[in-house]
């Protein structure tokens, strides 16, 4: 049930049996970055929405609510304007480098969108190491934030791109560190043996206390490795006006905006596969009326549905906590989490040796 | 002793943890509370809600000249209230008339105010010796014509309650 291999296989058999297997290849690969970036640029827009709504009601505020029905189209009105704004060129600035930085930040992002599993057989493509190859891919995304501040011959835009850097650098070895424990437990680097391993129970419960360990570090690493709050320092307002993206207008400042919340959305679905069973149901030991109720929900809501929780967990930081400072922020990194990663992977190394996982 | 040192670092170090989850988790608490409960959203949704929008009590919209139900202020020309604006905004034009006792008594005619120039400072309303002024809660002021922000406070038939003693 809800399987989407027959759907993409027809697709695919179709296109095989009508054209060249060059024309064959082509159309599918364009149909499916069709796909993609429509996902993408809409999925952007609503986070953005979602998040302004989420944080006006946590400040007893209402939110956008003028344009269309409880402000659903503003950030399509946003993104219309930002089209339709002038492009600044700096002057001084590295044109070249300026002008790609945007690119590398966003290709980056949606790179990454392509190995995330949202149902059964609905992935772009299933590597048997998705989860070094997303790591690899959403650790690109710095080097356009340091481009952005390095090509903008703006002060504001260095420091904050020097801040990021650091900030990424540092966190990326948090991340890495958290998902090896659950690597550890599935054994396994593919996105689908990864689920498959949590068909009996997804891994923040089955893994005991460890998994939850590892799953409170991912979050943690993960809003820093967004550069969203409490870890905005390279686009901390009230010190560096708008950190690496200062001198950017327009939609080149859009990508960012949209990168930024894209990223956030792949960490999230990430925590989704790797600790809360992916589009897997949830079940209820062996209560069959109840596992059986949950099964009639198709996976792509489950999948959906868990990335919005871990999301909503990242906007709950975000407007609750004051900014980090530079020292706080890596003594946090290397003299709190660094040091709980390691011994606890130590720890789910010897309970995957001996067996004592469910 | 290094080592009784050595414990209380490692103890200190475990307890930073837990005092920086424990505060952190405390203002999930309120921003968390706040999202699951809607009535405390204080915005206020004005053209739709105008009819029953209600301001505070310490407002000021427009400052208005007291009348009581019999159409009677209490201002008796002292001035202080013009005097004390910085902005010029209150003209008190008086006139004079024939008092119970025959001498001549200086009563309101026309209580001017410019709501043009007026910056809401509020320093007229205690200056007044007589409680004569109140803001009141009325604050859409736009007009087409800039002359109808200038206001005559007293209302056409009062009586001033000095004029009586």
């Amino acid at each position: 049930m809800y399987d989407f291999t027959s759907l993409i296989d027809s697709i695919t058999g179709y296109l095989d049996s009508t054209f060249s297997p060059f024309w064959a290849g082509t159309i599918s690969m364009v149909l499916l970055g069709v796909v993609i970036l429509l996902f993408y640029a809409v999925l952007g827009l609503y986070l953005v929405y979602a998040e302004r709504k989420i944080c006006a009601r946590m400040q007893n505020r209402m939110g956008p609510n003028r344009v269309g029905p409880m402000g659903l189209f503003q950030t399509i009105a946003d993104l219309i304007k930002l089209l339709l704004k002038e492009l600044i060129l700096i002057r001084n600035a590295d044109n070249f480098l300026f002008n790609i930085a945007p690119f590398i930040v966003i290709v980056a992002s949606i790179m990454a969108i392509g190995a995330i599993p949202f149902a059964k057989g609905l992935q772009a493509v299933d590597l048997n190491i998705g989860v070094l190859y997303i790591l690899a891919i959403s650790s690109m995304g710095v080097i356009g934030i340091l481009i952005a501040g390095w090509a903008s011959n703006s002060k504001y835009s260095v420091i904050g791109a020097m801040r990021s850097g650091a900030q990424v650098i540092s966190y990326e070895l948090s991340v890495g560190l958290a998902l090896l424990c659950i690597i550890t437990y599935a054994g396994s680097m593919q996105f689908s043996e990864i689920i498959a391993s949590q068909e009996d129970g997804w891994w923040l419960f089955k893994g005991h206390i460890p998994a939850v360990i590892a799953f409170v570090v991912y979050l943690i690493a993960g809003t820093a490795e967004t550069n969203r709050g409490p870890f905005d320092l390279a686009e901390a307002e009230s010190e560096l006006t708008a950190g690496f993206h200062t001198e950017y207008s327009g939609i080149k400042f859009a990508f960012f905006f949209l990168a930024e919340y894209m990223n956030m959305f792949i960490i999230a679905a990430i925590a989704t596969t790797m600790f809360l069973g992916g589009w897997l149901p949830f079940h209820l030991f062996q209560w069959q009326g109840f596992n059986r109720v949950m099964d009639f929900i198709p996976p792509v809501f489950w999948f959906f549905g868990k990335t919005a929780f871990v999301i909503y967990l990242m906007m709950w930081f975000k407007w609750t906590f004051p900014r980090l400072r530079i020292d706080q922020l890596l003594s946090l990194e290397w003299k709190y989490l660094l040091p709980i990663n390691l011994m606890n992977l130590i720890l789910i190394a010897f309970l995957t040796l001996m067996e004592w996982h469910f | 002793m290094a080592l009784l040192k050595t414990i209380k670092e490692i103890g200190n170090y475990f307890y930073q943890i837990y005092d920086g989850v424990t505060s952190l988790l405390r203002g999930m608490k309120v921003t968390g509370s706040y999202f699951v409960r809607p009535r405390t959203i204080v915005t206020q949704q004005y053209p739709e809600n105008r009819d029953t929008l209600k301001m505070f009590d310490n407002f000021k919209g427009e400052l208005m000249l007291i009348h009581d139900e019999n159409n009677q202020h209490s201002c008796n020309v002292c001035n202080t209230c013009a005097r004390r604006c910085p902005n010029g905004s209150i003209e008190v034009i008086y006139k004079k008339v024939e008092g119970a006792d025959g001498r001549s008594k200086k009563i309101l005619d026309k209580y001017i105010y410019h709501l043009e120039t007026c910056s809401f400072c509020g320093l007229c309303v205690p200056a007044c010796d007589e409680f004569a002024l109140k803001f009141d809660q009325d604050f859409e002021h736009a007009v087409f014509d800039r002359s109808k922000l200038t206001k005559v406070l007293n209302k056409p038939g009062s009586s001033s309650k000095a004029l009586k003693e």
